[in-house]
């Protein structure tokens, strides 16, 4: 490893360093709002360090990590999003936990974990980024820890037993593909000399999916979706929904497309049948939901199985391109999306935390700001022109119809027009008369500020690439 | 200038809203500043008619012509042209939008911002439907047009709304994404064949018929269009969202939303799928025929007056798919004249419902009678609108209905009896609605507030406007003329001859 590997690390170094900062400032000294700083500042140094790094890609930094213009993109999202979510965490957590520091930590070993799973390139180091994610992941759910039973201790254990479930089925299909191929590389050699499917390595395959599936909630390894989101406090489930996730999905089509596994068509009906049951049980589950945190869980499963449809094109035989950037595409839509979402959710849990259905009523005449931002992130779930949402379905009917996977399309329209009923009844009944006092408005005036600047953004975000996403589609293209 | 157009509705939706809270009352002159500048901003087109004859592609006969670059990577642009069609419908749309702003100004108290702002936007959804020639962002206006007609029916509507409301917005939007994967599916196949993807209408033309999977695509097409025209068997979600609408909700869903179904068979499918004409020709008449005598009956039935027109509405458009499928000379004129002028019918019929809806609050015309001893200037204008309705000549409707009966009989004499039937069933039930909710003893012993002014400028406009298209309509009728010739020519020409376009 040359000097200029371990520069090229940096975004990931610079995360590390900040996390045993933030350790030895937790011990040292106990302050939520230096804490915060020094985590805001760590997340600002590591998306600096991403333009630092650039002239020195693409590269192979250790065996394990694989640097170029794929992963730094991802990073980027999964440092934005760590970043924008961190004003309202800092808020939520002021007004609702008596002990906060160490969130920031979890949050730093979340971003940490998704850092190295966008950017590995051996099994080993996937095992490794999921693991570290996961179980930052699990100790958030349960945090700040309560002395009696809790939804989120209930939830954390849910979590915990499951995801380790789901760890150990991916380590067993990464040992399967090894017996097949000797080799844990994510490159060719992992399909082993003669390219053929054998049925251990396709055992193996579809168990190292399954693993993966159950973290991005694909059907049926989605059962612990709801129940997590809503036990989990609420910036907790703000970070499971979008900073896990992009960083799962970015890795699954890193592992499809380096190791060249498109090409067994054995899997064409295993994945088309894990989208087609996301897809529609997603949707028609959320359609009874009167709780946001489950919503927008089962908006996830829904999200996560039109992503597979270009998965599947990209096994009927789309160029990898175009599938990446439709990928990413997407994937920023949702994101934006469901951030917008989470934070304005965020904002007006003051003092309690305020996610069922009916505490929105009436939003547009209390808070219309936060308002207009909830409709444009449901308006984007939803699919409707005018929102970057639309544009990522675009990319999907596109390449499906390229692909002529004319069933899948059927599958998605329907979808979509079953997701219509609740994302607009979220928008209606903000609408409707209010029936109580709006709530109080935080109170700390400098990061209000900031808060106030990333839901601002968020929603412009969704409207303007919804509008224009010519800017956004150039850069992905470079991809 | 054509961008500007779309820009005014959507800019003066978000002012409207915006002034509504600094200071209550002025949203409804902000909307009916954009609506009527949108409306002058058109006049100037109307003498060009004869005069400008822009080419673009193959075609020809456009008054004017924009395009700007969009997303390069999709070959999508803002693709905006004007022809003598679409300024017929445009002028249709914002004079419409005068009437259903007046119609609002005294019904619409609650949260007058936020309407008008979803009024405005519906509007310019619609006015980008009727200009947009990227196939994407006629898609995109096409959506853009629903979400703020859902609130409008949602928020502001009668006691079913929601449901109303919901159902309009699925079925529109689950037609619309078929009719999505119909457009990429086109767009893709002119990429496979000239190495470049374009989503521009010019590009476009005729390759429907060259695709191996036409029929499907062409009811992707379809069934879009005639959801929203509404015709037989898809019509079910309008009775619902005309009912719960408020008025000026009504009066934008019938007199304009339910032309773009209309227009976009016309300008898109035809030329799209020109083959289309000779094998669904006798499914398209077949539809529209069935769709004029059902409803008209199902028309008769109804106690509830909103319903009723509602339903008179469908049976109208059915002639206007009968004329469009005859694909006759005379037939087209008829169902492009039929657009305009039951628009206005019907606009001014659920104005009216509105207006008596907000005197007696009630919609059921077993507790309406006697009316017009009541209130004489309301009876009388409601007979002028429904004499209009059941086509009766010296007005508007009966010019276009019989120029499509005209036009079907060259055709196919089998259709144009049975939708000459739709004539007379037409009489019943604008008989019907007249004896019922005006004639006889009054139920209401109080006494009504007759029209009053604003709401009497609004009628005679379109009352002069029915009389207009009646007696003199060979000015319309001229404005649609070379469009219509030009589709007409499109469709003769041999397929292959059909291939590329504009930039």
């Amino acid at each position: 490893m040359s000097g200029a590997d371990i520069f090229a690390l940096l975004p990931l170094l610079i995360v590390c360093a900040g996390s045993v900062l933030l350790l030895l400032l937790i011990a040292l000294r106990r302050d939520h709002r230096l804490t915060a700083l020094l985590t805001g500042t760590t997340l600002l140094l590591a998306l600096a360090s991403l333009v630092w790094v650039a002239p020195l890609l693409p590269r192979a930094a250790t065996p394990l990590l694989f640097l170029d213009g794929y992963s730094q993109f991802f990073m980027l999202l999964i440092l934005l999003c760590a970043l924008l979510l961190l004003p309202f965490c800092y808020h939520y957590l002021e007004d609702q936990a008596e002990r906060a520091e160490e969130f920031y930590l979890l949050l730093l070993l979340t971003t940490l974990g998704g850092q190295v799973l966008v950017t590995a390139s051996h099994l080993a180091s996937l095992v490794l980024g999921l693991e570290l994610m996961s179980l930052a992941l699990v100790v958030m759910v349960a945090y700040p820890y309560q002395d009696s039973y809790s939804r989120a201790l209930e939830a954390a254990i849910k979590y915990l037993i499951l995801s380790g479930a789901a760890s150990a089925t991916l380590l067993f299909g990464a040992a399967l593909i090894y017996m097949h191929s000797g080799s844990l590389a994510l490159d060719s050699a992992m399909t082993g000399a003669t390219g053929a499917a054998t049925p251990l390595l396709l055992t193996g395959i579809l168990l190292l999916l399954a693993g993966v599936a159950f973290k991005l909630s694909l059907v049926p390894f989605h059962l612990w979706t709801p129940d997590v989101y809503q036990g989990a406090p609420l910036c907790t489930t703000a970070v499971l929904a979008t900073l896990a996730k992009a960083a799962v999905a970015a890795v699954l089509l890193r592992l499809l497309l380096l190791s060249g596994w498109t090409r067994y068509e054995v899997l064409f009906p295993a994945l088309a049948a894990i989208a087609v049951a996301s897809m529609l049980a997603g949707n028609l589950l959320a359609l009874l939901q009167e709780n946001l945190k489950r919503l927008l869980a089962f908006s996830a499963i829904a999200h996560f199985g039109y992503l597979l449809v270009i998965l599947l094109a990209l096994q009927a035989g789309s160029p990898a391109p175009a599938a990446t950037e439709s990928w990413a595409f997407y994937l920023c839509a949702y994101l934006a999306s469901t951030l917008a979402a989470f934070a304005v959710l965020l904002r007006l849990s003051v003092q309690q935390e305020r996610v069922q259905l009916d505490q929105l009523r009436g939003l547009f005449w209390r808070r219309p700001a936060l308002a207009a931002v909830m409709a444009a992130a449901m308006i984007s779930l939803a699919g409707i022109p005018m929102s970057v949402g639309f544009i990522g379905k675009f990319y999907i009917v596109t390449l499906a119809v390229e692909e002529t996977l004319w069933l899948l399309l059927l599958v998605v329209v329907m979808a979509s027009a079953i997701g219509l009923f609740f994302y607009l009844r979220v928008v209606l009944i903000m609408s409707r008369s209010p029936v109580s006092a709006a709530p109080g408005y935080p109170r700390t005036a400098a990061i209000n500020w900031l808060s106030r600047l990333a839901i601002g953004s968020l929603g412009l975000l969704i409207v303007g690439l919804g509008l224009y996403p010519a800017p956004l589609i150039e850069l992905l293209q470079m991809l | 200038m054509l961008m500007l157009l779309i820009l005014i509705l959507f800019g003066g939706g978000g002012l409207a809203w915006a002034a509504e809270s600094l200071r209550p009352g002025s949203a409804r002159w902000v909307a009916l500043g954009a609506v009527v500048l949108d409306l002058l901003l058109l006049a100037p087109f109307i003498g060009l008619s004869d005069s400008k004859d822009i080419s673009i592609g193959i075609t020809h006969g456009w008054l004017a012509f924009e395009q700007y670059p969009w997303i390069p990577r999709f070959g999508i642009s803002l693709l905006l042209a004007l022809d003598g069609l679409s300024l017929m419908l445009l002028l249709l749309t914002t004079l419409l939008g005068v009437i259903a702003v007046a119609a609002s100004w005294q019904e619409i108290s609650s949260r007058a911002g936020f309407y008008y702002f979803n009024l405005l936007w519906s509007l310019a959804g619609v006015v980008g439907v009727f200009l947009a020639l990227d196939l994407f962002l006629f898609f995109f206006f096409w959506e853009v047009m629903l979400i703020p007609m859902y609130f409008l029916i949602a928020i502001w509507g009668h006691e079913a709304r929601r449901y109303a409301a919901l159902k309009f917005v699925i079925f529109t939007q689950a037609s619309g994404l078929l009719m999505l994967i119909s457009i990429v599916a086109l767009a893709l196949q002119h990429a496979g064949q000239s190495g470049r993807i374009s989503f521009s209408y010019f590009d476009l033309l005729g390759s429907g018929s060259r695709s191996p999977w036409e029929l499907w695509l062409m009811l992707g097409f379809f069934i879009a269009f005639v959801i929203k025209l509404p015709a037989f068997p898809f019509h079910t979600w309008l009775p619902d969202a005309h009912t719960q609408a408020p008025t000026a909700g009504s009066i934008i869903l019938a007199g304009v939303l339910l032309k773009t179904g209309a227009y976009g068979l016309l300008r898109i499918l035809v030329p799209l799928f020109p083959e289309s004409l000779h094998y669904f020709a006798p499914w398209g008449m077949t539809l529209g025929v069935i769709g004029i005598i059902y409803t008209a009956m199902m028309a008769f039935a109804q106690s509830d007056l909103k319903r009723l027109i509602a339903y008179t509405s469908v049976s109208h458009m059915g002639f206007i798919l009968l004329g469009i499928y005859a694909w006759n000379p005379l037939s087209l004129q008829g169902a492009v004249l039929q657009m305009i002028t039951h628009g206005l019918s019907a606009a001014a019929l659920f104005m009216l419902a509105g207006a008596i809806q907000h005197r007696i609050h009630t919609r059921e015309m077993p507790q309406m009678g006697g009316l017009w001893t009541l209130a004489p200037r309301l009876g009388a204008v409601t007979l002028f609108f429904a004499l209009a309705s059941l086509g009766l000549p010296g007005l508007g409707n009966f010019v276009a209905e019989f120029l499509v009966l005209v036009g079907a009989f060259q055709v196919s004499w089998p259709f144009t009896l049975v939708a000459t039937l739709g004539l007379v069933l037409s009489a019943v039930y604008a008989l019907i609605l007249m004896q019922k909710a005006f004639h006889g003893e009054p139920r209401h012993q109080r006494a009504l507030l007759d029209l009053d002014r604003r709401e009497t400028v609004a009628m005679a406009v379109m009352m002069l406007g029915l009389l207009w298209l009646g007696l003199l309509p060979q000015g319309a009728l001229d404005m649609a003329a070379r469009p219509l010739l030009q589709l007409g020519e499109l469709v003769a020409l041999p397929l292959d001859s059909i291939a590329g376009g504009a930039r």
